[in-house]
């Protein structure tokens, strides 16, 4: 029970270490994926916002990670 | 598809390289605290349920759609490379610490300590399971979809080899290895992998189709270093 136990904990751990990194991505992708199906954004613009959006949080989650 | 190829193997690489000297430092402290039959056996054992993962997991892949796979299997790249990309940037920046082999060995040998060769053999088990797995997910991850996982196990026994091969040479942890190095570049490399193929499957467009992962991975490597000084900074 405890190897399956930490096998579901080592899985889990393998995406998710900082569960608000893991959202913000989660946020910016279905950000994207929404302006792309109702053709709000083309399809280069929604690949630089994805791109920029996920700099801007690694950015921004170590910046405040290293302030704690 | 040549960049897609050799993206694979060397991701495949590099991250295994990391896990399989994980495992290695624990199996090596278990055959030397308690002998080398429960570090064996424990380790045939996890050998053995990840072949039977695989023979499951293989089939059922070939079964979803591509281009669901791709979202997905995209997705959980970005999760895993972006979560070493940022662990790799607070320790280089000296915000968390190193990973150090020689004293992850020492705590598995004091743990091991007066352990029966049954016990000791579950630690070698589940460390060779638990490592495997990762190394079992960047393989189908950076191979599945585009018809690269025999690149990316390629990469991934690559890596096996060498490690065994130099912890047999060596017969102690393998402490040069550079982790954080590699899992900056791993996470630079997944990061961008994971990108291009999420943004595909949601519709983004990149301008020089498989030639954007490279102007990608430097933009996530320049974006990491600028990260460093951030972190280092405290700003």
């Amino acid at each position: 029970m405890s190897v399956l136990r930490a096998l579901w904990e080592e899985l889990l751990g393998l995406f998710v270490d900082d569960g608000s990194l893991a959202a913000a991505i989660l946020v910016v992708v279905g950000l994207v994926a929404v302006l792309r199906d109702t053709g709000v954004v083309g399809g280069p613009v929604g690949g630089g916002l994805l791109f920029g959006g996920l700099v801007l949080i690694l950015l921004e989650n170590v910046r405040r990670s290293a302030r704690r | 598809m040549l960049i897609h190829d050799l993206t694979a193997v060397l991701s495949a690489f590099l991250a295994s390289l990391v896990e399989v000297v994980e495992a290695f430092t624990i199996v090596l402290a278990v055959g030397v605290t308690s002998g080398w039959r429960p570090a064996l056996l424990g380790t045939g054992a996890g050998l053995a349920v990840l072949t039977v993962l695989i023979g499951v997991l293989g089939p059922l892949l070939n079964a979803v759609p591509l281009e669901a796979m791709q979202g997905v299997i995209g997705l959980l790249l970005l999760l895993f490379g972006m979560r070493w990309l940022r662990k790799a940037v607070l320790r280089a920046a000296g915000r968390i610490p190193l990973h150090d082999e020689e004293a992850a060995f020492a705590k598995e040998r004091k743990l091991l300590a007066g352990r029966p060769g049954f016990a000791a053999g579950t630690v070698a088990f589940q460390g060779v399971l638990l490592e495997g797995i990762e190394v079992v997910f960047i393989v189908i991850a950076v191979g599945t979809g585009r018809g690269l996982l025999g690149a990316a196990s390629l990469g991934a026994a690559a890596a096996a080899v060498l490690v065994l091969a130099a912890g047999f040479v060596l017969h102690r942890p393998l402490s040069l290895v550079p982790e954080n190095t590699l899992k900056f570049i791993v996470g630079v490399m997944l990061s961008a992998f994971g990108t291009f193929w999420l943004g595909e499957s949601v519709g983004a467009a990149w301008p020089g189709a498989d030639f954007s992962l490279l102007p990608m991975a430097l933009g996530f490597l320049f974006a990491a270093i600028i990260g460093v000084r951030i972190a280092e900074a405290r700003i």
